[in-house]
């Protein structure tokens, strides 16, 4: 055989530790332990503790918004790739939320201890409410009258100069400090990111999953998906009104922003750098896109083109991810073979 | 009677907005939200060119017509084409250009000067009792010009007929030779083209901003989903409904009301009936 | 001899914008029986289908299940009444794997009822239907993703889904298609055991040969209409038949 004209190829091969650590076998070993655990651990120790370690506080604050914007990731990947339900309607969510906790505060003087979770249940039916029609519907409808609303509603206010108008309603309780903002959010990301793989693995996750397989199948077996995917949506808004009520104490203040098209888009860009369908990838997506976006701040709406720009991108150019990447380099490794 | 008139010029404006739109989507099911974009990128390039590059006005209107319209064409061409089929990804692509392309522009700082067309005629006249700016008379007959022209075309030539073809039946439009790919580029620039006719006519009414862009692109949409998507009845039933209603809203209620009706019309559709007024989307119980 | 009728179709009309795919078919299913439905490709036979089990709904024709009017009523809604399909081409979860796909209907509403809630561990059911159709239980095959499985085993779990929600009619469409010779010898007695036990059974069918061997009785369509109906043997003789797939005059 002429050596010269040999062929190779790359091959993957699952890491001896891997596959070492197969079902139970991965206790059978500290190391064993130590890799199936490192990648969780460091994950949350990770979250945990990154307030810590940055240098002033105006990083501070961009953590807190970086954990709001997970949030809405986390929303975007689970109801994208585990329901099959495309939402572009962050910005609805953080809108309806910021506003109805805003006036709750305003208005009334409600605390913040109540009007966060007001603004996160009546959020959600609120939500809900406005998209179910579009649910038995074609995907398609779904994602253009949930991008719409957002900036209908944004109008209508505008338009109509209730709930402050254009120029907001400022003057809003703020939270005590930002160690409360931090550490208010983080678990909460943490127990989200994790409750949501544990949901799509248990029965009734299976069903949502199965909805974004084959829904015609899932109907055929006596299962009403138009109500599994009100009980997703609802899931969904709930998260999204939560971290526009948080946003709106936060500054302390409630406007038309709240609907900004930022929140729909961003959780998208998110997930695509993160990796769609892992959960924690449109997580880590949000915490590395939060920064760059603050650093690019000072280019005004060149950011937005940025942004724009690379989710396009990434999008058409269907890149698998960032945690998808990492996951396969932890587990496998890739060697030249002679063909 | 000035209900009348104003509501039906308001409807052909509506039209015009959502023509470019549904004829993307009902060739190539694509929902092209760089419609926006590629609107004012007419209005904007139609004024550099006048403004600063100091050609006529005819010829500045030609010229960015059909750059945009190329441009229209390379953005499917070279870039969504890779995300066809996909819908979902369809919508997010062609939306992040449109968002990239009109925040461009609010970057470059088209917000600070007022930038205008001119009017084609100045003036007004009297009609039936009511003044009216030949503009908007002018309009009403552009638009009513472009809804006949595309009725002979998509059923009286080659190309056009393919288009309906393919809106129709895919699959059997792809037996009969007819290419899906090289008709979405041709789909997405007529409907360049669509928005661009609009921009140039109904901008002299205003002043060109970034906001228009968004403006444009949600009542395209609107009017689409009232009067239902994949249907060419269905626009000018939506635009006509929508129309008259905002004007109307505005007669009694107040100018602000105009986006009140949008949003109004838009869920009362959705809950009556979600395929719009004349819509032919079937639901996902009949896609077996 | 009173049989009794699980399913009763009366001129059940539907056209697709100009053709009419199905033509004033009536029919009645008797309890536990296995009926054939054949004819050439485009005779309206899985268009049937998808009108009985609530997919598309008739332009003309009333359907009974039993004494219950069916007509117009979506898929999740029959199927809760006990009569499922299969689909033509297998519609399984790739993603999940089999047993999770068995998850999936062991969580409908009709298991819900007819268990009172005492179903237990739904992956544990999963892999008791599984085995009884024909996977082994201890193997990998029920863990892998449905994505990977042959055609052979994607239509035993097109079958183990319907089970899994305790039909009393299962109403299969083309189940042979795309199998090779030796899958279909295998799913014969498969099919048999399911009538043994009660269950009555629709086949649309275009193996007509082991169709006979299954079938009580078969009717068959040409150009949406019901052109015959009858014991097999009878339809293998008819000239009305022979003629509607050779179109020999």
């Amino acid at each position: 055989m002429d050596s010269a004209t040999q062929e190779r190829r790359k091959e993957r091969i699952d890491r001896g530790i891997k596959v070492r650590t197969e079902g139970i076998y991965a206790i059978s070993s500290w190391q064993g332990i130590t890799y199936m655990a490192l990648p969780t651990v460091a994950f949350v120790v990770g979250l945990l503790i990154l307030p810590l370690v940055v240098p002033t506080m105006a990083w501070q604050r961009i953590i807190v918004i970086a954990c709001l914007f997970a949030l809405l990731a986390l929303v975007f990947d689970f109801l994208t790739n585990f329901v099959g339900i495309v939402c572009l309607g962050g910005a609805f969510f953080t809108g309806v939320g910021g506003y109805i906790s805003g006036l709750l505060n305003s208005a009334w003087g409600i605390p913040i201890i109540f009007t966060i979770p007001i603004a996160t249940l009546g959020g959600a039916i609120i939500c809900t409410l406005f998209l179910l029609p579009c649910l038995p519907m074609r995907g398609i409808y779904f994602a253009i009258v949930s991008l719409m609303y957002p900036l209908l509603f944004a109008r209508v206010i505008q338009a109509l100069n209730i709930f402050g108008g254009t120029d907001g309603l400022p003057g809003l309780s703020t939270f005590p400090n930002i160690w409360v903002e931090l550490y208010l959010v983080l678990p909460i990301i943490i127990l989200l990111t994790f409750g949501i793989r544990r949901l799509v693995n248990e029965d009734f996750g299976i069903v949502l999953r199965a909805i974004r397989d084959n829904d015609q199948a899932v109907k055929a077996s006596n299962i009403n998906i138009t109500w599994f995917k009100t009980k997703a949506v609802l899931l969904g808004s709930a998260i999204g009104c939560f971290a526009g009520a948080y946003l709106a104490h936060l500054y302390g203040w409630m406007g038309l922003s709240l609907f900004a098209l930022d929140f729909s888009i961003f959780p998208i860009a998110a997930t695509v750098v993160g990796g769609g369908g892992t959960l924690v990838g449109p997580v880590i997506g949000a915490f590395i896109l939060a920064p760059l976006s603050e650093m690019l701040r000072a280019f005004g709406p060149l950011r937005v083109v940025f942004y724009s720009l690379i989710l396009a991108g990434l999008v058409i150019f269907s890149t698998e991810g960032l945690v998808p990447y990492l996951e396969r380099k932890y587990h496998q490794f890739e060697r030249w073979i002679e063909v | 009677m000035h209900i009348f008139i104003f509501g039906l010029v308001n409807s052909v404006i509506l039209a015009l907005f959502a023509s470019g739109f549904a004829l993307v989507y009902g060739v190539s099911r694509l929902a092209n939200f760089a419609h926006g974009a590629l609107y004012i990128l007419v209005g904007f390039s139609t004024w550099l060119f006048l403004n600063r590059v100091g050609i006529n006005y005819i010829g500045s209107i030609v010229l960015s017509i059909l750059i945009v319209s190329l441009i229209g064409g390379a953005i499917y061409r070279f870039l969504l084409i890779r995300v066809k089929g996909m819908p979902d990804s369809e919508i997010i692509a062609s939306l992040s250009i449109g968002i990239a392309i009109m925040e461009l522009f609010r970057w470059r700082g088209f917000i600070s000067e007022t930038y205008m067309l001119p009017p084609f005629v100045k003036g007004s006249v009297n009609l039936l009792g009511v003044m009216i700016d030949w503009q908007r008379l002018l309009i009403i007959g552009v638009g009513l010009a472009i809804m006949a022209s595309l009725w002979v075309f998509t059923h009286h030539t080659k190309v056009g007929l393919s288009l309906r073809a393919i809106a129709q039946d895919k699959h059997a439009s792809m037996m009969s030779g007819i290419e899906p790919d090289r008709t979405a580029v041709i789909a997405l620039a007529m409907g360049s083209a669509l928005a661009g006719i609009s921009a140039v006519v109904i901008l002299p009414l205003g002043n060109i901003t970034v906001e228009t862009g968004y403006m444009v692109l949600i009542n395209a949409i609107a009017v689409c989903i009232v009067g239902g998507l994949g249907s060419w009845a269905g626009v000018f039933a939506g635009a006509l409904l929508l129309g008259f209603s905002q004007i109307l809203a505005t007669a009694l209620l107040g100018p602000h009301w105009q986006m009140v009706v949008v949003l109004l019309f838009i869920i009362i559709t959705l809950i009556i009936k979600p395929s719009g007024l004349l819509g032919r989307q079937k639901e996902l119980e009949e896609r077996v | 001899m009173n049989q009794e009728v699980v399913l009763r179709a009366k001129g059940i009309s539907k056209s697709f914008g100009g053709v009419k795919a199905v033509n004033q078919v009536s029919f009645d299913l008797f309890k536990g029986e296995i009926l054939g439905i054949i004819g050439p490709n485009g005779s309206g036979k899985t268009t049937l289908v998808n009108i009985i089990t609530g997919f598309v709904k008739p332009d003309e024709g009333v359907i009974f299940a039993g004494e219950k009017k069916i007509t117009g009523l979506s898929p999740h809604q029959i199927s809760g009444l006990g009569i499922v399909r299969t689909f033509q081409i297998p519609r399984p979860y790739p993603s999940l794997s089999a047993v999770k796909n068995l998850v999936v209907p062991l969580f409908s509403s009709r298991i819900q009822r007819t268990t009172g809630g005492k179903l237990g561990d739904r992956d544990t059911v999963a892999l008791d239907i599984l085995e009884e159709i024909g996977f082994e239980r201890d193997a990998h095959a029920p863990y892998k993703p449905a994505s990977t499985f042959s055609e052979g085993y994607l239509k035993r779990l097109e079958l183990a889904r319907c089970l899994a929600l305790r039909p009393h009619t299962i109403i299969m469409d083309e189940i042979f298609s795309g199998l090779s010779v030796s899958e279909i010898t295998a799913m014969i007695p498969i099919i048999e055991r399911l009538q043994m036990n009660g269950i009555t059974i629709m086949m649309v069918e275009h193996r007509v040969r082991e169709l006979f061997q299954l079938a009580n009785r078969v009717m068959v369509m040409n150009f949406g209409q019901k052109i015959a109906e009858d014991v097999p043997t009878e339809i293998a003789k008819s000239e009305v038949v022979k003629q509607a797939y050779l179109g020999v005059k």
